[in-house]
């Protein structure tokens, strides 16, 4: 089952001592800050229950809300649009701006572009686009896809950014401390802000019973995407749906310390609607794609319960995988835990059948997962269907088996181990330093040998010497 | 006076094969905590690795096994935190809703051994002395299925001459996971390095668990690293079982 993509792209992250660097810092301070933050929220635990809550009830009632959204949107003068998949949604955003002959399109990151492939999109249809997040601005410099969902640069040292910064920003940084480099972005940034015909942003949460869409940034760079250019374009997974502010209030509570340990952002905005006569700022137009791509489907199957999912990104900050092989190596839009569960729905299982499985189902993700859920369960699902779909490799799918027509037959297996005990003996009595076809473990770890004779053996033996 | 509980001892494979010891300290923890035990010969494994593998008919053939050989008891008890998740999963592999309710029966009466020995039998131990420094890594089956995170502290803190150190991390998963170990060795080795440098940190002569699936992969890497950490099951320790050879010292 293994896929040499995979493996490779894991082992190659392993061997970058920078980047498990640059992954210890990140996830370590948010680890910390979570546990800070949950600690002095008393009424934590409770707060995720109803935050589950909120949004099963709204995947039960999908349909409802999005049609209570698109009618109150489209009298707030936003005009909705609907995307099947990917390459519908990409296209429509494109076609709003080739219609409005833009040039320069700022972005706020979002983490449904990365996923429709709007970044690709955009520069296909000629269109110069604008990263305005600052560590997306990083990774546009660097060519790079996100690591992480919430830090999407996390796999990049400051000592890399000031490389790329010398290198990309005209004039370039005064100095390379963290202060002057964002004092450099700020100046590179501010100029396209203000030329920028289009601004595209992502959405936290639709709203349904206003029709508001909300970003949620501490950098304010969705505020400058969205209100200057002539026009905004929010795109989002139609899971993004809450059924009123109060609902978006609650989620944030769980979100923002799940996330940072912040208790909020420092900018929550709700966008509804274009500018209105008499408003000061704001685009011409406002423009909404609600992109399904897999989410419908996900409704009908085992994979349900991922649509909670408000892209904290905590279950791979604390994830023993992920951060020891950052995001890239998972290959997908979504990595670590959450992205594990989704990339099979999204890239189809056979592009991705390792991920399932790259896991040691300790389950540290779903405890902290502030919409709980159960990320396991959802994995061992996805392993149940390679399995089913004869993904599993052959060499494991044989052992297991073979093995498997043992244990279900005690006789056969208790004679088996007495058999194969002694034999395993002979690689060594304490210690095994190698064993035939043992490699996976014998290459980094000494094996302890068995036992001359089972535990079943010497009970047995005991049980009659007692009886005599 | 009341009747003692009947108990089956489910070993676990890896204990049968490796270190039966375990199962022997099982054994005797429980009769000194007032059960009468037996062990079933119809067990072999719990059906974890066909489970976590995806392969649910296997798993279920083999719960069925573990149903039928021990719903008889009061108690099922194995020394490890993850085969009695995996038993106390076994309801969902079951499509039939008679097995089914046997697997319930079944899943609300397993128990893995300390916190059996705590929480069930209130049994505290009595006279057990070790004389080292030990550490203590939570299983994270153990953890964060059953919930086993007090009990083997609140166990050992009755052992005279045995201080214990805190472990940077303890509920940071070692990197086993079962057959993860072998699909994924080199994520699976880099993880458990940090667990032995943390367990090294510690300083302490020995580190404690309470499954022998991490015990052998933090023992395996310690000693393959020359660290001279030696390794027991928290039972063995208990059971006044820890005065001979490690997990990995020649028998």
């Amino acid at each position: 089952m293994a896929d040499a993509a995979f493996k490779q792209r894991a082992h190659d992250a392993l061997a970058d001592t920078n980047l498990k660097t640059a992954i210890d810092r990140t996830t370590g301070t948010a680890e910390t800050k979570r546990a800070i933050a949950v600690e002095a929220f008393p009424e934590f635990q409770a707060a995720r229950s109803r935050a589950a809550a909120i949004k099963d009830h709204v995947i039960a009632n999908l349909d409802h809300y999005l049609i209570e959204f698109e009618r109150n949107a489209t009298a707030s003068g936003a005009q909705v649009h609907w995307a099947r998949d990917a390459a519908e949604a990409a296209a429509i955003v494109t076609k709003i701006c080739t219609d409005a002959d833009a040039k320069i399109v700022t972005r706020a990151k979002s983490m449904l572009g990365e996923e429709i492939g709007l970044p690709h999109a955009l520069e296909e249809a000629g269109i110069e686009r604008v990263e305005t997040d600052l560590a997306e601005h990083i990774i546009q410099l660097a060519q790079e896809r996100p690591s992480h969902i919430i830090w999407p640069a996390m796999h990049r040292t400051r000592e890399d950014v000031a490389t790329l910064f010398f290198k990309d920003h005209h004039p370039p940084p005064e100095a390379d401390d963290p202060a002057a480099m964002v004092a450099s972005a700020r100046r590179v940034l501010r100029a396209k802000f203000m030329a920028a015909d289009v601004g595209i942003s992502g959405a936290n949460f639709l709203v349904a019973d206003t029709g508001a869409t909300c970003t949620v940034t501490n950098e304010g760079n969705a505020e400058l995407s969205t209100t200057p250019p002539r026009i905004h374009i929010v795109t989002a997974g139609i899971e993004k749906i809450v059924p009123s502010t109060d609902h978006a209030m609650a989620l944030l509570r769980v979100l923002v310390r799940s996330a940072t340990g912040g208790e909020i952002t420092q900018y929550t905005t709700f966008h509804c609607g274009p500018k209105r006569p008499g408003d000061a700022d704001g685009p011409e137009e406002m423009h909404i794609v609600l992109v399904d791509n897999g989410r419908t489907r996900m409704i009908g199957d085992e994979f349900r319960q991922m649509l909670r999912c408000i892209r904290c990104g905590a279950c791979m900050n604390h994830c023993v995988v992920y951060r020891q092989i950052g995001g890239h190596a998972y290959g997908g839009t979504y990595p670590g835990p959450m992205g594990a569960v989704l990339t099979p729905v999204l890239d189809g299982l056979a592009q991705s059948r390792d991920l399932p499985h790259a896991c040691t189902m300790n389950g540290r993700c779903e405890e902290v997962c502030p919409v709980r859920i159960p990320l396991k369960t959802l994995l061992k699902a996805w392993r149940v269907r390679t399995w089913d779909e004869g993904l599993v490799e052959k060499p494991l799918r044989y052992g297991l088996g073979l093995w498997g027509f043992a244990a279900r037959r005690p006789w056969l297996y208790h004679l088996g181990a007495r058999m194969a005990l002694p034999v395993m003996r002979l690689f060594g009595r304490g210690w095994i330093r190698r064993l035939p076809l043992a490699g996976g473990w014998t290459d980094s770890r000494d094996l302890p040998a068995p036992a001359a004779r089972s535990f079943m053996d010497q009970y047995r033996r005991q049980q009659k010497d007692a009886r005599k | 006076m009341t009747t003692p509980p009947a108990v089956g001892l489910f070993v676990t494979c890896l204990v049968d094969a490796m270190r039966p010891q375990i199962g022997f300290a099982t054994l005797k923890l429980l009769e000194q905590a007032g059960c009468r035990v037996d062990v079933p010969r119809a067990q072999t494994c719990c059906g974890q690795p066909a489970g976590n593998s995806g392969d649910r008919k296997a798993a279920a053939a083999l719960a069925k096994q573990v149903i039928a050989a021990f719903e008889k008891f009061d108690y099922l008890v194995a020394p490890s935190g993850s085969c009695v998740g995996q038993i106390r999963s076994y309801p969902a592999l079951m499509d039939n809703p008679g097995w089914r309710r046997r697997a319930e029966d079944l899943a609300a009466k397993s128990f893995e051994i300390l916190s059996f020995l705590h929480d069930v039998m209130g049994w505290r131990p009595n006279g057990v002395r070790l004389d080292a420094t030990a550490t203590y890594h939570d299983s994270c089956s153990g953890l964060r299925e059953l919930g086993v995170e007090a009990q083997p502290r609140a166990l050992l803190e009755s052992v005279e001459g045995l201080e214990m150190r805190p472990l940077n991390g303890a509920n940071v998963c070692c990197g086993f996971g079962g057959t993860f170990c072998v699909k994924y060795p080199e994520i699976s080795t880099a993880i458990v390095s940090e667990k032995s440098a943390n367990i090294a940190a510690t300083g302490a002569d020995l580190l404690l668990a309470g499954d022998l699936g991490c015990l052998m992969n933090m023992a395996g890497r310690l000693h393959r690293e020359g660290a001279a950490t030696r390794c027991f099951h928290t039972a063995e320790v208990l059971a006044g079982m820890a005065d001979g050879p490690a997990i990995g010292e020649d028998t």
